[in-house]
């Protein structure tokens, strides 16, 4: 579905130049959660931003759906962009539009007939669990629900491909818990490719099925999450490991842990976990679920509205 | 009582002729101020480096420009475009004639205002308009004019409240208004209470004119709950 042939990507600046990407080759299957995950400065986002073309690589190919895709400009990439979702950080919501408004932007931008438009947004917004809050402005959302809106406006052109860029970095353990479960189910269910970009251990082995870790703008180890992280070849994977249990890489050599395979119990993901499997037993085959059963929660601890 | 009522009878029409002219060229001027400052505005950020069409020598040709009208004071600004204001309006007298200079000298300043406004607009919307495959146009309509409308909106009463100072000056150069009414009466004869009238109708409007702008601008922005 997504192929990364000898992708580099050199930035030159004033300052001189930096290869932030350096001959990555990289295949990510359809219908696959495919997580990327590095320390700060490894190069993840230069990557995922440039199967969109956001950043255009300086060698190498692109290839969608066996397409080169990597010289598309104008219509042609405009068009290539409407079958890529992207979500964001920190949501990237246009303050000045109401919830719907933004959800219905993507359609606004290929000229989609209104009604239709709006009757897909407010289908969107029941899907991620805030058919309620589509006259709201994003700021008087909390950022679980700023994420969810980004997750609607990703999905409002049915695309086959959401690149998320560390889509819960800025958000509390619960909430994450909750996002990655609606990507999930979005995966499983619409059956749409998910890159995830992420720093964090425990983000990629909850979605990922398979993932590749990068440093320094190369690929180190990839394959199956959960071989990747129960028999760590790569220094950098062991270090990401060790960051995970708050340990520096000599410690945790040191200790000589097991191979790491779990969440950590401390009692937030516990507690986390133990919600999610409720809201998957009860609520499978409906993504809203999980917020249904997360609201209660989050009024427990005080009103996260 | 008796001494207002003879004010108004020897001065009202005068005064209401002069104040009306007066919000006529600052809105006119204003408005055509914007029709270029806009574009300009657009172009100086798309061209800057980092912009969606990053051109270093347009964006410096465009920018020295800007500044060099922005250098230029008024009351030279009107003499010098005395026959160009004549080619287009056919004269350079009274409310056509001033609106042609005025217009001229407020479009860099708008320029530059727009320019800052949009500057603000957090980068990651861009991206976000991009990677759904919004084009320059898309942009320029959809998240810059859009995001920063209030920001916009107090631009202009900046502006507008700026120009209003400038038409006081034209009015000296034969543009007529309410400056040109306290320097012909209030100054030149001595009239003191034409003087204190026009210069509280001066404070009345630009009072008004800054607090309808916080209200728009407060209505319209959704940032603030
Ligand atoms: N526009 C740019 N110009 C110059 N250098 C850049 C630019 N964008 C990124 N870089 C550099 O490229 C490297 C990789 O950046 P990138 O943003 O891809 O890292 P990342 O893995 O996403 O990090 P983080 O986890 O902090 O987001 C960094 O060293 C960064 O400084
Ligand atoms: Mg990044």
């Amino acid at each position: 579905m997504i192929r990364l042939e000898h992708l580099s990507k050199t930035y030159s600046g004033r300052t001189g130049t930096h290869q932030a990407l350096r001959g990555i080759d990289l295949h990510i299957e359809a219908g696959d959660v495919f997580g990327i995950i590095g320390q700060s400065g490894a190069g993840k986002s230069t990557l995922v931003r440039c199967i969109n073309l956001l950043e255009r690589p300086t060698e190498g190919h692109v290839l969608i759906d066996g397409k080169d895709i990597t010289a598309y400009r104008g219509k042609e990439l405009a068009k290539l962009r409407e079958s890529i979702g992207m979500i964001f950080q920190n949501f990237s919501l246009f303050q000045q539009r109401t919830v719907l408004r933004n959800v219905m932007f993507p359609l606004e931008l290929r000229h989609a007939n209104k009604r239709e438009a709006e009757a897909r947004a407010r289908e969107l917004l029941k899907l991620v669990g805030l058919e309620d809050k589509g006259d709201r402005y994003p700021v008087q959302l909390s950022g679980g629900q700023q994420q969810r809106v980004a997750i609607a406006r990703a999905l409002a052109n049915n695309p086959k491909i959401m690149l998320c860029d560390e889509a819960t970095s800025a958000l509390d353990t619960m909430t994450t818990h909750a996002i990655l479960n609606l990507l999930r189910d979005i995966n499983r269910e619409l059956g749409v490719t998910m890159v995830v970009i992420t720093h964090s251990l425990s983000v990629a082995q909850q979605v990922c099925n398979k993932v590749a870790v990068l440093d320094e703008g190369v690929i180190v180890e990839q394959g199956a999450t959960a071989e990747v992280f129960g028999n760590p070849q790569s220094e950098a994977t062991r270090r990401l490991i060790a960051a995970d249990k708050g340990l520096l890489l000599d410690e945790y050599v040191a200790a000589q842990h097991e191979p790491y395979m779990g969440v950590p119990e401390t009692p937030a993901s516990a507690i986390a976990a133990g919600v999610i499997n409720a809201a998957d037993s009860i609520q499978a085959g409906n993504p809203a679920g999980t917020a249904a059963i997360l609201d209660p929660v989050r009024e427990a601890k005080g009103g996260d509205k | 009582m008796e001494a207002i009522t003879a004010f108004i009878d020897q001065y009202g029409l005068l005064m209401a002729q002069g104040t009306w002219d007066t919000i006529v060229m600052t809105v006119l001027s204003t408005l055509f101020a914007y029709v270029i400052g806009i574009p300009l505005g657009v172009l100086l950020i798309l061209t800057a480096p980092g912009g969606l069409h990053p051109h270093r020598v347009f964006n410096s040709v465009l920018g020295w420009l800007v500044n060099i009208g922005r250098s230029i004071p008024f009351i030279i600004l009107i003499v010098f475009m005395i026959p160009f204001t004549r080619a287009i309006v056919g004269t350079s007298l009274g409310v056509g004639g001033a609106i042609v200079p005025l217009t001229v000298a407020a479009a860099p300043f708008v320029a530059r205002m727009v320019e800052q406004s949009l500057a603000e607009i957090d980068g990651g919307l861009v991206e976000a308009a991009q990677s759904f495959g919004a084009g320059t146009w898309q942009i320029i309509t959809k998240v810059f004019l859009v995001e920063s409308l209030p920001s916009l909106i107090r631009g202009a009463s900046i502006t507008f409240i700026t120009l209003f100072g400038f038409v006081a000056m034209a009015g000296t150069v034969g543009a007529g208004g309410i400056g040109d009414i306290a320097i012909r009466y209030g100054y030149q004869r001595y009239q003191d209470d034409v003087m204190i009238v026009a210069i509280v109708l001066c404070v009345v409007i630009v009072q008004v004119a800054q607090s309808v702008a916080n209200l728009i601008a407060r209505k319209i922005d959704h940032r603030v709950k």
